[in-house]
């Protein structure tokens, strides 16, 4: 009897899951990413300080952004990237951006980042944050960030949610959906 | 007794719900673990690269502790080294020695075994205890999240309270750049008999691996 209604309750929560994915906005370009494709070309990653990234963190449109915190040298950082560039992938025609914000060293961009994002093919835009007073801008980027990467924002206009954590690709997933069906 | 039965299923059912949303819509709330200033730390009984045992009981004569999680090979750690030997050679004789903890399992991250942490200890001349949380409870107790990661610790009749936490100062990359020593100006203040200014800094750190 117990695991009926169990069964019951969790079909009744997929279904309203599955419902919310319908509400999908449809495709749109934005003028903005012309400048992330001409970065891809080249494998141009632009070096930005706190203040020039944080428009990045807080773009007002109609859009959903995912923005991780990572490193060449983080190995969860590593072990999840896959996930994002799927989420890339899937949901790029669904108005969702991907924003990989690599805390490498500046010195480190020519010999290790743009190798690394070259060799794996890396889609998603990527962005060099170099702001070394990391105890300035840390609490801009969520209050309940320590400091410790990888961490994930994924927001849209009307929400914003922050992880500090690794994800799969479900994980994420299920994540990217709780804001996109907002 | 069918009856029964459908009640207790619903209110189970009912239950788990809340659980399970409580537990989803915490993601976003302040997550409070471990220690935070004004906190009463427990002793530690860690292997140090040495192979004996340390105990913060063990330093009668000490005013508190520079209580660092650090580890082997994270970039961040690493470009804090020397600074940390700086710090233990500056407050050390003051009262205040650093007692550096690699809370990460080696399992997890190959590079910070035992060994290593003892290459590690002789190759950059640490003058510091250097532990291993081989159990990976004293990190979970201090609630430390990245290495690294500093609690500044003071006896108060005959406690350990935490004074602050966070960074060593505003420049993990580069030494030569630190415009403000947090860590430093909070133990001058304890030093001077005040109380720490600033409590608590973010730092950038590679998180703890268990």
């Amino acid at each position: 009897m117990i695991k009926v209604v169990l069964i019951l309750g969790m079909l009744f929560f997929q279904t309203c899951a599955e419902k919310k994915v319908d509400t999908i906005p449809k495709e749109d370009t934005i003028s903005s990413e012309k400048k992330i494709a001409e970065t891809h070309s080249a494998t141009k990653i632009p070096t930005l300080n706190y203040k020039e990234l944080e428009p990045l963190l807080n773009k007002k449109n109609d859009s959903v952004y995912v923005v991780n915190f990572w490193a060449t040298w983080c190995k969860p950082c590593i072990k999840e990237m896959p996930s994002f560039e799927k989420i890339n992938a899937e949901y790029k025609t669904k108005k969702v951006n991907v924003i990989l914000v690599s805390l490498d060293f500046p010195e480190h961009l020519e010999k290790q980042l743009i190798p690394f994002v070259e060799k794996r093919k890396i889609n998603s835009e990527v962005v060099l944050l170099d702001d070394p007073d990391a105890n300035s801008w840390i609490p801009k980027v969520s209050d309940n960030w320590s400091g410790a990467i990888p961490a994930t924002i994924i927001y849209s206009n009307s929400e914003r949610k922050f992880y500090e954590r690794s994800f799969t690709y479900e994980e994420l997933e299920t994540e990217l959906k709780s804001i996109l069906n907002k | 007794m069918k009856r029964k039965e459908i009640i207790t299923a619903f209110i189970l059912a009912t239950f788990s719900v809340v659980v399970l949303s409580s537990f989803i819509l915490s993601v976003d709330e302040p997550v409070i673990k471990g220690y935070h200033v004004g906190s009463e730390v427990a002793d530690i009984n860690l292997l140090n690269v040495d192979n004996k045992r340390i105990s913060f009981s063990d330093f009668s004569d000490a005013k508190g502790f520079i209580v660092i999680f650090t580890c082997n090979k994270c970039p961040y750690a690493v470009a804090s080294e020397d600074r940390i030997n700086a710090l233990d050679a500056e407050f050390k004789s003051k009262g205040y020695p650093v007692i550096a903890i690699n809370p990460n399992n080696p399992e997890v991250q190959p590079d910070d075994t035992f060994v290593l942490m003892q290459q590690k200890a002789k190759e950059k001349g640490f003058t510091f205890p250097y532990l291993f949380d081989e159990s990976h409870k004293v990190y979970a107790q201090f609630g430390a999240a990245k290495t690294p990661h500093v609690y500044l610790l003071q006896k108060e009749g005959g406690k350990r309270i935490v004074k602050y936490i966070g960074a060593i100062d505003d420049n993990v990359r580069k030494a030569s750049s630190v415009k403000e020593r947090f860590l430093a100006n909070a133990i001058n203040e304890l030093l001077a008999g005040k109380e720490v200014s600033l409590k608590e800094t973010k730092a950038i750190g590679c998180s703890v691996k268990v």
